[in-house]
């Protein structure tokens, strides 16, 4: 029953239950209808999804890392590639693939070619400033806060908006030290 | 035959969250628990001190003439430990079953409100379940 290591996502995502992609797709769209009817502003909209992603991501790194035996990444592009390959598989059943980094290796962007999360979604005009997908940079976030990283995560290309693919922008703005005794002034 | 006596998870700031009695030996009252749970914490933070190399991450058994104490600490920084008779086995993997139950039936369910105490009906059932001696066993396969 001890992993002996880390499992692979198509090994992961095998294993655990799943419900109906269609039943998944359409509870999110319904969710972001009714935020959108309710909020009556895409700007606060796009900041309602983030949090709520926040909060999933906050109690889905422990089931991350329990089911796939992942242990501490020695790098930030170790998370990236864990994120890409074992965490998108595990949970939306599909991979990212992970490039773009910059000279520091601090930020990259994490490129969905497929996204279930859209299978039904037009965009109207109305909606235009909407990231309909805002609830996953939330869960990216929540989840390395909790792994004491500090990210900011962005929408860089959106194919709902015309663009050729999903990219996620990671950028890593602070690795919180997680060790005693904590420092006085923090 | 080796008896689990008792299992805690304590949050990431050293409160005990959840404290199971599994048999009639090792009974301790709330306030005693309470101790422990926040002992351990600092006993554990400590540890990573008394490290000569970095990177330490803490106690992770903990060897006495009348008991074990097995401690599994996750990244994120949730702390369960399970303390038993001396040389029981398979106790690593109990824990990091634990550790997936907690995952499962507390994290998951949305009216838990995390750091708080675990009063989950489902996680009960799930670990009783768990800790019975020949689920144990099978554990360790």
């Amino acid at each position: 029953m001890a992993p002996v290591g880390p499992r692979s996502g198509d090994a992961i995502f095998s294993s655990i239950d799943r419900v109906n992609a269609e039943l998944f797709t359409l509870t999110y769209g319904a969710i972001v209808r009714q935020l959108l009817t309710d909020l009556e502003d895409v700007d606060e909209v796009n900041k309602q999804l983030d949090q709520m992603g926040y909060n999933i991501g906050i109690r889905l790194i422990d089931e991350f890392l329990a089911k796939s035996g992942v242990s501490r990444c020695v790098d930030f592009k170790e998370t990236a590639e864990m994120i890409a390959k074992v965490g998108f598989k595990m949970f939306l059943g599909v991979t990212a693939s992970v490039s773009s980094w910059d000279a520091d290796g601090t930020c990259c962007s994490i490129i969905l070619e497929d996204n279930p999360l859209v299978d039904f979604v037009e965009l109207p005009d109305t909606c235009q400033g909407l990231y309909y997908c805002n609830v996953l940079s939330g869960v990216i976030r929540g989840a390395l806060e909790m792994v004491s990283m500090k990210t900011e995560v962005t929408w860089t290309r959106d194919a709902l908006r015309g663009d050729d693919a999903y990219e996620l922008q990671v950028k890593l703005l602070k690795q919180v030290a997680e060790e005693y005794p904590y420092k006085d002034d923090e | 035959m080796a008896a689990i006596y008792s299992l805690y998870i304590i949050n990431k700031s050293g409160g005990l969250i959840f404290y199971k009695d599994c048999g009639t030996k090792g009974r301790m009252d709330t306030n005693d628990c309470l101790r422990v749970a926040s002992l351990w914490h600092s006993m554990h933070a400590i540890s990573q001190q008394l490290s000569p190399v970095n990177g330490c991450s803490g106690i992770e058994l903990l060897q006495a003439d009348t008991f074990d104490l097995h401690c599994f600490q996750s990244l994120p920084g949730t702390k369960f430990f399970v303390v038993c008779e001396p040389g029981t086995p398979h106790m690593e993997s109990l824990l990091r079953y634990i550790y997936e139950l907690y995952t499962d039936y507390v994290l998951k369910n949305p009216f838990y409100e995390i750091e708080m105490p675990i009063r989950c009906e489902l996680f009960d059932i799930n670990l009783t379940q768990a800790v019975q001696s020949d689920r144990v066993a099978l554990l360790g396969r």
